[in-house]
């Protein structure tokens, strides 16, 4: 494979790639008889009109959250595809903090137990994925598949039974107390004196941010982070150079499953007030889209994260413009920057460097 | 005939419809890992394949051509499998996961086209389906004791793509295990440089590998959409195809025990439901959420290899570099 300077590799590559997935979407969307461009730019409208804009932030607050566990996970080549499993373990972490301690213990303090039981529960979901694979052998992916049906099979069975609601058939819990909700970042801003759409978007989305930071520190700042790059390059040199493989993958699946399950921030103690069924809602899997692209840079991620988060938003309004486009387009653009940025990521290396490399080398 | 025996008839008979498309997927799954290439894509050609079905079939009312169809639609998807990982060595992994959801994504886009139906297709008529088949004499020998109404309740009745499911297992075994293709696709997925040394391709292979794979899966689509159920319904496949990916585990990628643990996990979904309201002593009312989730635990410990060992085709996952 034809080596590219790091400008080309991080700054083009990627973006043609992206350019490819939506040259794709285009030509579905012109098969199914609209006009790309009108619904392009019926997408961007509904994602940064005023008033929307605080919507594609939480969206994004989502996939900075699935974005960074897979991305952690990545750096040292494993596969975490259990964010939505991780992340509905976060749910039920707050949940259970909530429920139990609202009515003896003062507001502020749930909501930081609530938070570290989110981080917890989330990290032990991925925990034992990670040991099986570090030894077990088990390959990671397999085993966090299963862990996703399981973690799906175990809120079914809490939230239609003994955590359900009282006195109500659908499967959620009772609402949480107002003392123990994150507030909205349209509350905040009014309190201090600014005027703000009303919007989900919560002060989670700070959280992503400093989440983004942190795992930054992390892996190009701390001796861990470098451990896990090593193992990403080479187990095995990684392992000669007297690095603890076993723990670190143990370690590594931890963080990842930990900021997973802070993706049940957003959701659950952000927007929702109540745990209910399926509120992962495939963000999960989007978050590997989003590392993909990110190139499993904090800050790559934080772009992609908003280039979704506007796909999900502006796919909303699809549903009302067009008769035929729904917003599940964004789905289908979802699958093509995972196919173009991930599995045939290199398909225009070779091409990219003859183009550009050859004309460079011409004018020198 | 004792109430038992009726019962235990209905069990087996609804075990045989719930497994077949996961002996179907399994299957596929089977020949592309066995070839080296990780399938975690099932559940994406299943669901296209089931959508393409009902499509072409509403819109021909030929169940024939829904057939052809879903072929035709997951056998698209597989192939772009084998482009990125193939041609292009890319993630099997990270590709899988992007047909996941291009499925998901472009069966509602499309079928919101179609028919505007909110992402589902129009119900279809008999006609327009594989109906059940009633094989030779069951009606005759229903009455002898026993075996009668063995042939006739459980052998007999079911549709076209059960017995095809039934019938894939035996073909896969004889196509991998008694030819020489299957021997050399065998041995791509477990040691490419030799394939490769003894001058037979081993990209040609494993494209042959994900095709097969394909078709199965395709055959697996139209049984949900047109056989077993009576047109598209969003996200359908609803975690069939992973679930035939854990008994691919389950069964340690060999045809017979694969075969096994589809009918177990197809058992399972059967009973489940049954257990509603139950009381167990000791237990209590039977956690039925939780019964269903027993083929995932039960592949997790498996994996774990606390009993026995699961262990893959050695190059499975690794892209092949050929050397010059």
């Amino acid at each position: 494979m034809t080596a590219l300077p790091r400008w080309l590799d991080i700054g083009v590559l990627p973006v043609v790639n992206l350019a490819l997935a939506f040259l794709a979407a285009a030509v579905v969307v012109a098969l199914v008889g609209e006009d790309p461009l009108e619904v392009f730019g019926v997408l961007l409208q509904g994602a940064f009109a005023p008033g929307a804009l605080g919507y594609t932030l939480y969206y994004a607050t989502n996939f900075v959250f699935t974005g960074l566990a897979a991305a952690l996970a990545f750096q040292a080549r494993l596969f975490n595809i259990g964010a939505e499993g991780q992340a509905m373990l976060g749910g039920l972490g707050i949940a259970f903090v909530c429920l139990s301690f609202e009515a003896v213990l003062p507001g502020p303090l749930v909501v930081i137990l609530a938070i570290a039981a989110a981080a917890l529960f989330g990290a032990a979901w991925a925990v034992v994925p990670g040991w099986l694979q570090a030894y077990r052998g088990s390959h990671i992916v397999i085993t966090t598949i299963m862990f996703n049906f399981l973690a799906s099979g175990l809120m079914v069975w809490l939230l239609s039974g003994p955590i359900m609601r009282p006195g109500q058939g659908s499967p959620q819990t009772r609402l949480f107390g107002e003392a123990v909700q994150l507030p909205a970042l349209h509350d905040l801003a009014r309190g201090l004196g600014f005027e703000a759409a009303r919007s989900p978007l919560n002060l989670s989305f700070l959280f992503a941010l400093l989440a983004c930071a942190a795992v930054w520190v992390l892996i190009w700042r701390t001796k861990f982070g470098y451990a896990l790059r090593a193992i990403g390059h080479s187990e095995e040199a990684a392992r000669y150079a007297g690095i603890p493989v076993r723990r670190a993958v143990v370690v590594a699946m931890a963080l990842s499953g930990a900021l997973a399950g802070c993706m049940a921030l957003n959701e659950i103690l952000g927007v929702q007030h109540k745990l209910v069924l399926n509120f992962s809602a495939g963000y999960g899997f989007t978050g590997i889209a989003v590392a993909l692209m990110g190139r499993n840079h904090p800050a790559g991620i934080l772009a992609a994260s908003l280039l979704f988060g506007a796909l999900f938003q502006g796919g909303a309004e699809l549903n009302f413009e067009f008769e035929t486009i729904t917003h599940e387009l964004a789905l289908v653009i979802q699958g093509l920057v995972i196919l173009f940025s991930g599995a045939l990521a290199y398909m225009f290396t070779p091409w990219l460097a003859r183009l550009l490399l050859s004309r460079s080398a011409a004018r020198a | 005939m004792p109430e038992v025996w009726i019962d235990m008839l209905a069990v087996l008979d609804g075990t045989a419809r719930l497994a077949a498309p996961l002996i179907l997927c399994a299957m596929a799954g089977l020949v592309s890992e066995r070839s080296g290439i990780v399938d975690i894509g099932l559940e994406g050609k299943l669901l296209a394949g089931a959508f393409a079905a009902a499509a072409a079939a509403t819109l021909t009312g030929s169940p024939w051509a829904g057939l052809a169809a879903s072929l035709a639609a997951s056998v698209m998807l597989a192939l772009v499998h084998g482009f990125a990982c193939i041609t292009h060595r890319g993630e099997q992994i990270v590709s899988g996961v992007a047909v996941n959801i291009l499925a998901l994504g472009m069966t509602v886009v499309v079928a919101n086209a179609l028919f505007r139906h909110g992402g589902h297709t129009p119900a279809l008529g008999a006609h327009e389906r594989f109906s059940a088949i009633s094989l030779p004499l069951a009606e005759t020998l229903r009455e002898v004791p026993a075996l009668g109404s063995l042939y006739a309740e459980l052998v007999s009745g079911h549709n076209l793509l059960v017995y095809a499911a039934f019938l894939s297992v035996p073909l896969v075994w004889w196509l991998l295990w008694r030819t020489r293709f299957g021997l050399r696709l065998r041995a791509a997925g477990e040691m490419p440089e030799a394939v490769d040394s003894a001058g037979v391709p081993v990209s040609a292979l494993r494209y042959r590998g994900v095709l097969i794979a394909g078709l199965l899966c395709g055959l697996a689509g139209a049984y949900l959409s047109i056989a077993h159920g009576a047109g598209f319904v969003r996200e359908m496949s609803a975690g069939k195809g992973f679930l035939a990916l854990a008994a691919l585990i389950f069964g340690r990628w060999k045809p017979l025990p694969v075969l096994f643990a589809c009918l177990l996990f197809g058992l399972l979904d059967t009973v489940a439901p049954r257990l509603q309201g139950v009381d167990l002593p000791l237990v209590g009312p039977v956690p039925v959420a939780l019964v269903s989730v027993l083929p995932y635990a039960m592949t997790v410990v498996l994996l774990a290899g606390f009993f026995g060992r699961a262990v893959p085709p050695r190059a499975l996952g690794r892209p092949f570099v050929k050397e010059h």
